[in-house]
């Protein structure tokens, strides 16, 4: 399979002499569903704007689908679908003519363009509001506008920075799920969130960029098998010992029904609840206090929590 | 490539077209008050003016001066706002080529100029009898000086980082270049070295053009001011591909 993108010492230096990206390498495989993940500034949204055409790169090289965007801009366009950070439609116009217009540019006639903007919109749940001017929807509204018009011309690869911003947990879930079944379809998507769960859950490999480079470029398997520790919350209905055996794994009583067990990566759940099973605890609920990718996440970037 | 530029086309003619009481009324007004109080009030002591009275003299100028504003004011706001909001990345990221981008825009201008200067004329005929001495002739330096404008307008667009960088220069460039052109008289009656500061003024031209269209009366020789207006027309659409392929204020 080739690769969707390939990214080869892109370099970009703004005028102030800020150093956005550093030579960064990266590759997408055609069909992936692949996270870039990074801190605010970490320059996730310049090399997204660079790919797209919308900022001039400094020095590197970039390829999609084989193509080189020196010397093919315009058919390396026509491949991807951009749904960026910030609302980027005229607020006055009406949607369904943002989707019509947006097909337009790409040289789709009204006639066809009508027909996807319908699918689209319908898809969105925005068709009753088609007559709408975009500024009077909601946030999450917008989102899925721009969702739709990232695919008004069936673009292969479909670039999402930040998707699901403001959006709500339901209407997240459902734009998670269409987004699966793009995926399944065939289309690329490579995904900047700050929700690292939304990463986790939806995308097969993963870069982490910082501050400029990429730490971090491998499967999301690979990453989450790196956790060495990971600290879960167990609630019992019932009152919990005074004293807990602790052989494989460490834990601390919060209160009479709560205990905080940390798990090193040697160490499964299963092993834990049939030890605390062994000394008559039965365990009812099990949360994470921490997300697995966030760990790594903080961890790769030096993040501070 | 057709299709990207009747897009562009369509969309700035519907955004015209929704807030028509801010962009086509208000051009129809002002030149009947400007007939009413120049022509018609003082027109009658004034007289005539190259051998024309006063109140058809004025017309040419008066149509000629809503076409260069409204084309102008077109697409300074149009590409300005697109700037403003971020929607011109709607274009960007697509593969629409820079001068299909130019195209669309000019074409814009040119049609919000020719619907208030065709609204501004039908007013004017309702009121005042006259007859068009060259059809051609009105229509190519009309057509001519709604593109330069139009361009000019551009031009502006791309520079300006703030509202007040699209209202500075029809306030302080083109009104007065508009009301030195001899729109309300004529250079003959100016004396000797402000005519010759007139010659610099490219609106000079287009409204003797444009009056030799509509009355038959000209100061300068025509092939003079069609050249002038193409020439800068070629500066013009030089200069904003340049900008557009650079990406100045559109792509750090």
């Amino acid at each position: 399979m080739s690769a969707a993108l390939s990214i080869k010492s892109l370099t970009k230096i703004y005028a102030n002499n800020f150093y956005a990206l550093k030579a960064i390498d990266l590759s997408v495989e055609e069909g992936d569903f692949f996270a870039l993940l990074g801190s605010n500034g970490a320059g996730k949204t310049t090399a997204i704007g660079i790919i797209c055409g919308l900022l001039n790169k400094t020095q590197g090289d970039i390829q999609i689908l084989g193509l080189n965007q020196n010397t093919h801009t315009n058919d390396i366009k026509r491949l991807i679908g951009l749904m960026p950070q910030e609302f980027n439609f005229n607020p006055f116009e009406p949607i369904e003519e943002i989707l019509i217009n947006q097909a337009g540019y790409y040289g789709i006639s009204r006639a066809d363009a009508k027909v996807q903007t319908e699918i689209l919109l319908k898809k969105m749940q925005l068709w009753d509001k088609r007559a709408d001017i975009a500024k009077s929807l909601s946030g999450g509204m917008k989102r899925r506008l721009m969702l739709a018009r990232a695919l008004v011309h069936q673009p292969k690869i479909l670039i999402l920075d930040e998707p699901t911003a403001g959006v709500d947990v339901e209407i997240r879930r459902s734009m998670w799920s269409y987004l699966k079944e793009l995926n399944r379809s065939g289309v690329t998507i490579i995904l900047t969130t700050h929700y690292l769960e939304e990463a986790e859950s939806l995308c097969r490999n993963i870069a982490i960029l910082n501050e400029g480079k990429v730490v971090e470029q491998t499967s999301m398997k690979k990453l989450l098998a790196k956790v060495s520790h990971q600290v879960l919350i167990l609630e019992s209905l019932s009152v919990l010992p005074e004293r807990i055996k602790q052989t494989q794994f460490s834990c601390e009583r919060l209160d009479d029904y709560t205990l905080q067990v940390t798990l090193e990566s040697n160490t499964s759940i299963t092993d834990v609840l049939q030890s605390l099973s062994k000394q008559g605890i039965s365990v009812d609920h099990i949360r994470s206090t921490q997300n697995r990718l966030e760990i790594l996440f903080l961890h790769l970037t030096n993040t501070a929590v | 490539m057709w299709i990207a530029y009747k897009t562009i086309v369509i969309k700035e003619i519907l955004r015209f077209s929704r807030i028509w009481v801010q962009t086509i009324f208000p051009p129809i007004i002002t030149t009947l008050l400007y007939l009413l109080i120049f022509g018609g009030l003082m027109g009658q002591r004034i007289g005539l003016m190259q051998g024309v009275d006063y109140l058809h003299f004025i017309i040419p100028g008066v149509i000629l001066m809503t076409v260069i504003q409204n084309s102008y004011a077109n697409t300074v706001a149009s590409f300005f706002l697109a700037k403003f909001n971020h929607s011109i990345e709607e274009i960007l990221v697509s593969p629409v080529p820079y001068w299909v981008i130019l195209l669309g825009y000019v074409s814009g201008g040119v049609a919000r100029g020719f619907v208030v200067g065709m609204g501004v004329f039908f007013t004017v005929s309702f009121f005042v009898d006259f007859e068009i001495y060259s059809i051609p002739i009105t229509l190519v330096t009309f057509l001519l000086t709604a593109i330069l404008f139009s361009l000019a307008g551009f031009i502006n667009a791309v520079f300006a980082q703030s509202f007040d960088d699209i209202s500075i220069v029809p306030t302080f460039i083109l009104m007065p270049m508009i009301y030195l052109g001899g729109m309300f008289y004529s250079v003959e009656i100016l004396p000797e070295f402000w005519q010759s500061v007139s010659q610099f003024n490219p609106i000079y031209y287009m409204v003797d053009s444009f009056r030799l269209g509509l009355l038959g009366v000209s100061t300068v020789d025509f092939t003079i001011s069609l050249s002038m207006l193409l020439a800068m027309i070629i500066i013009l659409v030089t200069m904003s591909l340049a900008l557009l392929k650079k990406g100045v204020n559109i792509r750090t």
